[in-house]
Parts: C-alpha cells; sequence; structure tokens
C-alpha cells in the first residue's frame, strides 16, 4: 500500500500539497522520518539519491534500462523506476520529465505494456513517435541513452479495460496512438481473454505500424484477436482515398460495432470522426478516446494575439491567437511549471493581473483580473499580464 | 584598463547630478551606460542553458557528499579515542580525524550557504523549471528561516542598497558603517559587538529579519512579529537538535566531542560568511546616498548606485566559489538573478564599462577590504570628524 507521504513524493513538484492522511505506523516510513531529523533542512532522501537515484523518494526517477527502435522515427524505452512506484492498470499513461537546455519539461507518454508483464521484471515500457519539430519526442527517440534517468509522476488516467472476464472489444488505432492499446492486449493475452477482439490500426505504410511484428504474431495465435491494418499512403505521398473512418469503411471491417466497447486512440481526426459517428447513433456510452493533444475551438476570423507580460520574469512576448502563453513563455526561455499540457491537471495555473485572455479550447474569453488562467490552453486576447 | 572617455562639459541642467560620485555625468550618458549593462544581462539570459545547469547540480552534490562524509568522519574519529582501548588507539590520530571532519563539515555549510542557498533563494535558478532548486521552496542551513530572510534581503536590501534610512543592512542596526549615522554612546562598544556578530552572524540575521529592535521599541506590534518568531523559533529548534543533539548522539560517550566539532563548524561558517558580506558594503571609498537622491531614479541611475554601493574581492576560482561569488558583489548587485557561476565571466566588461563612465569600481584583495572594514568599524565607534582616506 501506499503511504500519503510516498504518494506526495511521486508527484515532482507537488512537495507543498497537503498530507491529510494519517502517519503511516510501518517501521520503515519511520526510520525514515527519524532520519530526516538528521537530514534536516533537506530528508534524508537527498543523500540516498546521490548513492543511487532509484532510492529517492522526494523526486522519483527511472532509470532507462533499455532503447529499442520500433520504426524509423518511434522507440521504445524501458524504464525502470524507484522502489515502491505503484503499479498502473493498462492503458493508463504517466507524466514524465526530462531535462532540455537545462530547464524541464514534461510530458504525459502512455505505458505500452502490461502490468506485472513488463519487458523485464520492476519495469515498463512506454513507446514515444518523433513528432516533427517536437521537442521532448525529439529528446526521447533520438537522444535518450541507456543508463540515463527521466523524472516520473505516478501512472494514471481512466483510458482502461472494462471490469469484465472476456470483454468484447473494438480497438481504433492510429499512429503512435497503438501505444496504451498493445497493453491491454498484452494484459488480455496474459490473461487468457482474448476471446473477441477487432483491433483496427491506421498507419500511412505498412513500415510505419509500431509493435506490427508482435501485433501480427498475436493474432495469429490467438483466434478470437482480429487485426486489420489500413494504410493510407501506400507507394506514392498522396493519401489512398477511403481509407478514413468512416460508416462503410466500419461496416466492411466490423459490423457488429454497436455491440461493442469500444477504445479509440489516435491523432485528432479519427478520434473526433470517432466521437460524431458513435454520437449519431446514440452508442457515446460504448466508446472511450484517448487524446494526446487538447481539442482546440477554431479560433474566430479576426481574432488577434497580442502582448503578454510576464509580470515576475519581466519578459513581455508578442504572440499570436493560437499560441498557448506556456509555449510563448517557453520562447522566451521561461520554463513555467506544467504536467499535462492539455488542460487537465492544473499544474500550470496562474493569476491574471490584467488584460484578456482566450481558452483555446472553447474559445471563452476571460478580463478577470484576479482570476486563475491555465497557461497550457490560454492565449493572449489583446494584451495581458500575468503572474509568472 | 581604458581610461575614462574625456566628454565635453554641458550645463547643469543635463547633468545627473550637481555634487558626488555621479556628478560628471550628463543625464543622457548616465542612459547609455544602463544601455550597455542591460545588454550584458540580455545575452547572458538568452544564454543559459545545459552547462549552467550541470554546474549548479555538480556542486549541488559536491556539497552534500562533503556534508555527510564529514559528519560520518567526525564519527569514525571516535575509534581512535585511547579510551575505547583499540590497538589502533592514539589520541593525535583521533584528533586528526575529528578536524578533518570538521573542516569538511566547515566547508560544506559554507557552500551551502552562500554559492548554493544564498543565489538559490535570488532566484538566479529558477529558470530551469526544477522544483527541488526553487527560490520559493528552498531552506538553507541556517537558523534564519529562508521565506523571512528573502523578503528583507531581495526586496529591502538589494532594491534601497546603501540608502540612508532604507537599507537596513547598513550596520545591522548595530554598528556604525559610515559617518553619516549619528553616533551614540551605543556605538562605543562596536569592536565588540563587530566580534560577537561575526562568531553568532547566523543568529543576528534571524532576530535582525523579525526586525527586534522594532518591536522591542514598539515600532513593530507583537501581532506582526509573532508568526515570524514562531517560525523562527522552530527552525532554530531543528538546526539547534540535528548539530547538537542528534549527531553528538550517535557518538555515545564522544558527545561532547562532536558537539564540539559542530560547534566549531558553525562558528568558523558564521565567521567566513560574515567577512565576506561586510566586505560587500563596507569596506573604504564604498558610497552612500540620501534619500532624496534616490527619488524618480532611472533604471540606469539605480545600475550606478548598485555599483557606487559594493565592493569587489579579488582572488582565484576557489576563492569565489567560496564566496558565493559574492566576491563579485559588485555584478550580483547589478543582476541579481543571473546565475553566479556567470559572474566572474562577465566582471571584466562590467568593468571595463565602469572605467569608460568613469564611475568607480571598488575592488581589492581580501587584506585590502576586510582591513577597511575593521579600521572603519574602530574609528567610528568613536565620535568626531573622520579624516576621509582611500
Ligand atoms: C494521455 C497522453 C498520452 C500520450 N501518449 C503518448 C505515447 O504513448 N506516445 C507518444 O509518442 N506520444 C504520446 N503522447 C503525446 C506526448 O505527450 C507529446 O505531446 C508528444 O510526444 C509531443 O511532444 P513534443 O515535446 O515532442 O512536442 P512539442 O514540442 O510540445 O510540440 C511540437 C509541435 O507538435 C505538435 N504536437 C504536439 N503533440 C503532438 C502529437 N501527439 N501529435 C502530433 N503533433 C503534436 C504541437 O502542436 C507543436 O506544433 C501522449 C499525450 C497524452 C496527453
Ligand atoms: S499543464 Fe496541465 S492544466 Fe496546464
Amino acid at each position: 500500500m501506499q503511504t500519503a507521504d510516498s504518494a506526495r513524493a511521486l508527484f515532482p513538484g507537488a512537495a507543498d500539497a497537503p498530507v491529510a492522511a494519517t502517519p503511516s505506523r510501518s517501521l520503515r516510513s519511520r526510520l525514515a522520518r527519524a532520519a530526516d531529523l538528521f537530514a534536516w533542512p533537506l530528508r534524508s532522501s537527498h543523500y540516498l539519491e546521490l548513492l543511487n537515484p532509484l532510492w529517492s523518494t522526494h523526486t522519483t526517477w527511472a532509470r532507462v534500462v533499455e532503447v529499442r527502435d520500433e520504426t524509423a522515427d518511434a522507440r521504445t524505452l524501458v524504464l525502470r523506476p524507484g522502489r515502491g512506484y505503484p503499479a498502473h492498470r493498462a492503458g493508463q499513461y504517466v507524466p514524465i520529465t526530462v531535462t532540455l537546455d537545462g530547464r524541464r519539461q514534461g510530458r504525459t507518454y502512455s505505458i505500452s505494456s502490461a502490468p506485472g508483464r513488463p519487458p523485464r521484471p520492476g519495469c515498463f515500457a512506454i513507446t514515444v513517435k518523433h513528432v516533427p519539430g517536437g521537442r521532448v519526442s525529439a529528446h526521447l527517440v533520438r537522444e535518450l541513452r541507456r543508463g540515463d534517468y527521466v523524472a516520473l509522476g505516478v501512472p494514471q488516467g481512466e483510458f482502461v479495460l472494462p471490469e469484465v472476464a472476456r470483454p468484447r472489444l473494438l480497438l481504433l488505432t492510429a499512429g503512435s496512438g497503438v501505444t496504451p492499446v498493445r497493453a491491454m492486449l498484452q494484459e488480455l493475452a496474459v490473461r487468457d481473454a482474448l476471446a473477441d477482439v477487432v483491433h483496427l490500426h491506421w498507419a500511412p505504410r505498412a513500415a510505419d505500424v509500431i509493435f506490427a511484428h508482435e501485433l501480427h504474431a498475436l493474432a495469429a495465435s490467438h483466434p478470437g484477436y482480429r487485426l486489420d491494418v489500413v494504410t493510407t499512403r501506400e507507394g506514392g505521398a498522396a493519401t489512398v482515398p477511403g481509407r478514413h473512418l468512416s460508416a462503410e469503411l466500419l461496416d466492411a471491417y466490423c459490423a457488429d460495432w454497436r455491440d461493442r466497447d469500444t477504445y479509440a486512440c489516435g491523432p485528432r481526426a479519427l478520434l473526433d470522426a470517432a466521437a460524431t459517428h458513435w454520437a449519431t447513433h446514440g452508442r457515446e456510452d460504448r466508446l472511450r478516446i484517448e487524446r494526446f493533444q487538447p481539442v482546440l475551438a477554431p479560433v474566430a476570423a479576426g481574432a488577434t494575439g497580442g502582448r503578454a507580460c510576464f509580470r515576475r520574469s519581466g519578459v513581455v512576448v508578442e504572440t499570436g491567437a493560437q499560441q498557448s502563453l506556456l509555449r510563448a513563455a517557453e520562447a522566451a526561455g521561461l520554463a513555467p511549471a506544467h504536467g499535462c499540457r492539455m488542460g487537465i491537471c492544473h499544474t500550470c495555473t496562474v493569476t491574471l493581473r490584467s488584460g484578456r485572455v482566450r481558452d483555446l479550447r472553447d474559445g471563452r474569453v476571460t478580463d478577470e483580473p484576479g482570476a486563475r488562467v491555465q497557461i497550457c490552453v490560454s492565449a493572449v486576447a489583446g494584451a495581458c499580464e500575468v503572474e509568472l | 584598463m581604458s581610461a575614462a572617455v574625456v566628454l565635453p562639459r554641458a550645463s547643469g541642467a543635463d547633468m545627473v547630478a550637481d555634487t558626488g560620485p555621479l556628478s560628471h555625468l550628463r543625464r543622457d550618458e548616465l542612459e547609455s551606460f544602463g544601455a550597455e549593462l542591460d545588454s550584458i544581462r540580455e545575452q547572458v539570459l538568452a544564454d543559459r542553458g545545459a552547462r549552467d545547469r550541470r554546474y549548479i547540480l555538480g556542486l549541488i552534490r559536491t556539497q552534500r557528499a562533503l556534508a555527510l562524509g564529514s559528519r560520518l568522519a567526525m564519527l569514525a574519529a571516535c575509534v581512535f579515542h585511547p579510551w575505547l582501548g583499540l590497538p589502533w588507539a592514539s589520541f593525535p590520530a583521533f584528533l586528526a580525524v575529528l578536524g578533518l571532519g570538521t573542516l569538511g563539515l566547515t566547508i560544506a555549510k559554507i557552500l551551502e550557504n552562500m554559492e548554493i542557498g544564498h543565489n538559490i533563494l535570488h532566484a538566479q535558478w529558477d529558470w530551469m523549471g526544477d522544483p527541488e532548486i526553487r527560490s520559493d521552496r528552498w531552506e538553507w542551513d541556517i537558523v534564519c528561516p529562508s521565506s523571512q530572510w528573502r523578503h528583507s534581503h531581495n526586496v529591502v536590501h538589494h532594491t534601497w542598497t546603501n540608502v540612508m534610512g532604507r537599507d537596513r543592512d547598513i550596520g545591522y542596526g548595530m554598528l556604525r558603517v559610515t559617518e553619516r549615522q549619528r553616533w551614540s554612546p551605543f556605538y562605543a562598544v562596536q569592536p565588540f559587538s563587530f566580534l560577537l556578530m561575526m562568531s553568532l552572524f547566523e543568529w543576528f540575521i534571524a532576530l535582525h529579519d523579525i526586525e527586534v529592535a522594532h518591536v522591542w521599541s514598539g515600532k513593530r506590534s507583537w501581532e506582526e512579529a509573532r508568526p515570524l518568531v514562531r517560525d523562527g523559533l522552530r527552525k532554530a529548534g531543528r538546526q539547534v537538535l540535528r548539530d547538537f543533539v542528534l549527531w553528538p548522539l550517535l557518538a555515545g560517550p564522544f558527545f561532547l566531542w562532536v558537539l564540539a566539532a559542530n560547534l566549531v563548524a558553525n562558528v568558523l561558517r558564521n565567521a567566513w560568511t560574515f567577512i565576506i558580506i561586510f566586505c560587500g558594503h563596507f569596506p573604504a571609498g564604498v558610497h552612500h546616498f540620501a534619500k532624496r537622491s534616490v527619488e524618480g531614479e532611472t533604471r540606469a541611475h539605480w545600475y550606478a548606485r548598485q555599483m557606487l554601493g559594493s565592493c569587489n574581492i579579488e582572488g582565484g576560482r576557489l576563492f569565489h566559489v567560496m564566496s558565493g561569488n559574492l566576491s563579485h558583489q559588485i555584478e550580483h548587485h547589478l543582476f541579481p538573478d543571473l546565475p553566479s557561476n556567470r559572474y566572474p565571466e562577465i566582471a571584466p566588461r562590467v568593468r571595463a564599462i565602469a572605467a569608460r563612465y568613469g564611475i568607480d569600481y571598488n575592488t581589492g584583495s581580501l587584506r585590502r577590504q576586510f582591513g577597511t572594514t575593521v579600521a572603519k568599524i574602530l574609528r567610528l565607534s568613536l565620535p568626531g570628524p573622520v579624516r576621509t582616506r582611500r
């Protein structure tokens, strides 16, 4: 079981979060508390970290123990987290923090391995696709080496399997969206529950399919698992028409989609098409979606960006109507605290001093001084001044 | 070093001041002096990166390893004490190992207070976005809580450096360091206050931040001071418990020896930080300012005041690290939030700019800077007009 103390330590940057639980009575935690008195104003964990980062409890570190290329631009990293790291459920994701040019950068990645069935005991894997122009994905895919360390948050997320022994599933994935689903498939295979699962995966070309070998092998050995790979750009660069998600395509590949629990993960276009389709047929309760990026409202024509003033750091920048204040601040060399970068975790929240900001998710404009704004999904609307 | 440019003198109206250290400059000259410093700041801000992070992380690791190693050495020393009667027993060996531990702990505490703690609390490393190295979360290893010090130091002292009646760090309310402070019989004992403050410096800083004198005289209400006192006592309690009870207890029968070693390490650390800090604003030739002279001050004028009110100490690389780069007090006061490892790099440029505009850049050996400080303290303990000597 996880004690309050260790839970707090697992959220990097949450050192001042209130801890309400009763003090733990276990011998180890009592020893650790006693040792902390000797280490004050640090904690004993700060000294243990010198010997082995994986013994640290104030920051949860993971060591990269294996690096494996999946495709030309996707790579699996096998991570060994520190002691006491909580087990995840297949489909969940984990916050990962790396250092780029001296600054800490956090992103979230779906765990691509099933709990308890990791590539190595006590480890789990993430699989990252290099996004063109992407900063963290480039670092994870191109630069991180065996023996390097990354900081972890706790596994989280509701994109998990239903509590049924042998679920009837339809899995819709594209690109790197296959990662959480791969963990689910591993889990089902181990539980011997891969009885009636249809998996539709989209990729530009066959060579771009992450885990292709493993998934085809799984399909070959499990009659209850059917895999269909839809390639959208075979041969030349042009997109093959009629290959994207549509009513016809769905009926052709999985006529009984209405009766299945459906899990979808991939680029925005796929997820939006799925959400619309399931909603028009009144089946939205059977569809679960995992988004890697926030859903943004179209920015109204004529909307302008403007001047953002980061008061505490004394930095002023001109930014566009589409760019989040978080990215604008990072581009100006600041390193604001952040977590999910898609409006979920509130780690990035700051106070608006004056001016106007637009919420990029719904276009709502806030101009009330003192309002708390999530800078990862807010852009300046005219001019604004925030406590940053 | 380049000589001061000879500038055509204009009429008094566009001059910065009628008298004083800036009276030779026109306003537009002062502004371009400010612009040159601004551009140094911009360059360093844009250039911060992986190299700086490696520096501070390496230093923090070294400091922690040294602190822990030294405390363990103090305990290990006990096995040499003749009282245990072990075959290798030897009193000199006992003292040598204990002494080594004491020296190591002193150095670790100095690094922690100055190059690490002081500079982190100045937000020099906030740009890294590291939750473990942030100005608003860092707690340092002296009795004064970081939060209280950050206010009195960063806000009051750094804004009002050497402005009479505003900067509470002028003599810390205990000492007369400029003849602009009116003499009172209280200052007659200042040679002794000076020594007392040197050995108990951290405690004075803690009391200074609560503005004890103001609470005493009723200028500051007890209600206002109570939470500060409570936090201060809590922090002090943990410090005392750790250094003077818990670690000595681990030495069992040698409790008093280890306690003494901790005491020595704390006093030496206090003395060293005191010496460095007193060399920052008190040596001969440093300038003080009237409240009136800073009204409506521009940024360039503020830069000039910071330069005139601060003093550097010359020395090698190790010396600068051990002084928390406060040996570059001028650069620190001009740019309090630039990473300290950059001060030695920009110092030659700052000095060249100062020379070109004919603004005093007060620098000298530790001997010169501390010597003139002590001389001043002694002289100013007595009333009477002071003969200026540079
Ligand atoms: C719950 C969750 C799970 C995730 N799981 C995975 C995973 O298993 N594997 C994986 O590779 N990624 C995953 N991501 C995406 C990941 O968190 C990063 O967003 C992605 O790696 C890009 O980060 P970056 O720093 O390289 O790009 P940035 O430097 O932040 O962005 C660069 C550019 O790329 C665009 N961009 C950002 N993210 C994406 C994206 N996902 N697809 C296309 N364009 C993008 C940005 O709009 C920007 O224009 C997940 C995200 C979430 C929220
Ligand atoms: S970073 Fe999570 S809400 Fe903004």
